[in-house]
């Protein structure tokens, strides 16, 4: 054994297993699922924490003196302690369940932005952004004639940091940056980054949708604002998400919709809101989905996220190089700083037909421009293929995704 | 590692028939056209594929000269590059006898023409994620007859 080898091993998780969607055949071949950045699949714990809710627990919460609401209260409020102690956060207040990481950032958008930014001043994003930390803020710059401003990438998909510290200005109201690229995996230095917002009082969104599943993420180490992310992307059920937000922040901020369960009193000359986190929960959440995110969240810190970050990055390392090794193939984000994630492009074959002949040896990739079409742009390329891991995969996923592009290949030779 | 069940690969080759990647690799009529009378661009939101479809039509709209430019995948391609060969020399209401023909084919009904060449677009029919890869190009054409001002998209209702 080679000592890259005896490394892996030391490194390798073995929970395949728990995941029931990845023992069935697509295409007759079982299934390969390399595509956990548009969303991961989810260990039957999830499965069996949101099917134990359904069939014993299921009422509105906050509402009810019954047994049932009671319980469903509680399940749904121990998710979010469970969130808070995930995150590091200092309070269970500063803890807004969403629905997913586009509302977490739209929410921070037009609750705290929107009421305070002035005609002429700036929200800082990067060229990797995805679409969802774009299109709030132009959306934002259109209502109040606010400037939205690009910091540049490089060549290998990193962000230039030098140049995004010279646009850090005073005319910056608010700095919104991805933790890890969605369509090159280029994990980005956001704690340093902060601390040069902080030194400016600039306050910092994180969007962590692709940063939660794979590494440990600290709130309060990190010194963010606020911090966004989706439950999908880490194992738990679709339609949730989070965002943290500072509580000094949050308890000045209006809230981000009107309805039930945000409010303490209403009066047809005045409504009292609801305290924090409620004020910005208005309406039935989506209680079943935040049962199975609670349990995800035990699931990841069971295994614990140290173990799944090295195994991730050793698998990425071994991706990487085999894919390096097919002629013809070329990858897409080669950031020094990565994560799980790897786009390439083989030959002159179009990502959506790579795509089609993967799917039919079953393996499963992304295709196309990942919402991140800026990104596209840059690299001059209408898309991408995208293969990414999650705690899931092993190097026969990889190997069969290898021997599968060289079959395209065959195709299209 | 684990065997490989033997894989199947008809349903490729039936998709990527040799004409389909012939089209592909050389469009044909690729390119502006400037005495075009027509023109929409047609978009696939799902991949951001583009593409520019060009008719010139005379007095008796009959297709006199049809191009198109843009990037897409070989089925997009070769679709645009089929029907740029298909319609041209079509007076108007043929050609859009043609959309409906095509579309239909794509999409699970039965043609009432002899689609020829066309046939090889046949195998998407198993790809179901792939058949808005195949009538954009058609959908875009439509479009272009009508002078929309629009984007046309891929949706096939």
């Amino acid at each position: 054994m080679s000592h890259a080898t005896l490394a892996f091993d030391k490194n390798a998780l073995d929970v395949r297993s728990d995941f029931p969607s990845l023992t069935q055949s697509v295409n007759g071949q079982t299934l390969v699922y390399l595509d956990s950045a548009a969303s991961a699949q989810q260990p039957n714990t999830v499965i069996e924490a949101v099917q134990q809710y359904h069939e014993h627990d299921h009422a509105n919460v906050h509402r009810g003196v019954h047994s049932l609401s009671h319980r469903a209260t509680e399940a749904y409020e121990g998710a979010r302690d469970k969130l808070c102690g995930f995150l590091n956060a200092a309070s269970r207040r500063e803890i807004v369940l969403t629905s997913g990481t586009t509302e977490s950032i739209n929410l921070v958008a037009q609750s705290f932005c929107r009421p305070r930014i002035s005609a002429g001043e700036q929200i800082l994003i990067t060229h990797m952004e995805h679409h969802s930390n774009i299109v709030p803020w132009q959306i934002l710059c259109e209502q109040t004639g606010a400037e939205l401003v690009v910091a540049p990438i490089d060549n290998r998909g990193q962000l230039d940091t030098d140049a995004l510290r010279e646009l850090l200005t005073e005319k910056v109201f608010l700095l919104a940056i991805g933790h890890v690229s969605n369509a090159l995996g280029s994990v980005n230095p956001v704690r340093e980054i902060i601390s040069w917002a902080k030194d400016l009082d600039i306050p910092v969104l994180v969007d962590g949708a692709q940063a939660v599943p794979h590494m440990a993420v600290d709130v309060k180490d990190l010194d963010c604002d606020f911090y966004a992310f989706s439950g999908h992307k880490m194992l738990g059920p679709t339609g949730t998400g989070v965002l943290y937000g500072r509580e000094a922040l949050l308890e000045d901020m209006p809230p981000w919709q009107g309805g039930g369960d945000m409010i303490l009193e209403v009066r047809f000359d005045g409504t009292v809101y609801n305290d924090l986190p409620y004020k910005f929960e208005a309406g039935t959440p989506n209680i079943s989905g935040v049962v199975g995110l609670g349990s995800a969240v035990d699931y990841l810190q069971a295994i614990g996220l140290t173990r799944i970050a090295q195994h991730e990055q050793a698998l990425l390392e071994y991706m990487t190089g085999q894919l390096a090794g097919i002629d013809g193939l070329r990858l897409i984000g080669t950031a020094r700083e990565k994560a799980s994630v790897q786009s390439f492009l083989v030959d002159d074959i179009h990502p959506h037909d790579l795509g089609t002949i993967l799917d039919h040896q079953g393996v499963a990739i992304r295709t196309g421009h990942h919402c991140a079409m800026p990104v596209m742009d840059f690299f001059n390329v209408p898309g991408t293929a995208r293969a990414s891991l999650a705690l899931y995969n092993d190097r026969d996923d990889i190997d069969r995704l290898v021997a599968a592009i060289r079959k395209a290949q065959e195709i299209f030779a | 590692m684990s065997k490989l069940a033997e894989l199947n690969t008809d349903d490729l080759k039936d998709l990527y028939r040799e004409l389909i990647l012939d089209h592909a690799r050389n469009p044909r009529n690729f390119g502006p056209l400037r005495s075009a009378t027509h023109r929409a661009r047609g978009a696939n939101p799902l991949c951001g594929d583009t593409l520019e479809l060009y008719l010139e039509l005379d007095a008796d709209e009959v297709v006199r000269a049809a191009r198109f430019e843009g990037t897409g995948c070989a089925i997009s391609l070769a679709s645009a590059s089929l029907l740029t060969e298909t319609v041209a020399g079509l007076p108007r209401h043929l050609a859009l006898q043609w959309f409906e023909q095509v579309t239909a084919s794509l999409t699970g009904g039965r043609s009432e023409f002899d689609l020829g060449k066309l046939m090889a677009l046949q195998g998407v029919r198993e790809f179901p994620a792939r058949v808005k890869c195949a009538t954009l190009p058609w959908h875009t054409m439509r479009s272009a007859f009508q002078q929309q001002a629009t984007t046309a998209t891929t949706t096939t209702e």
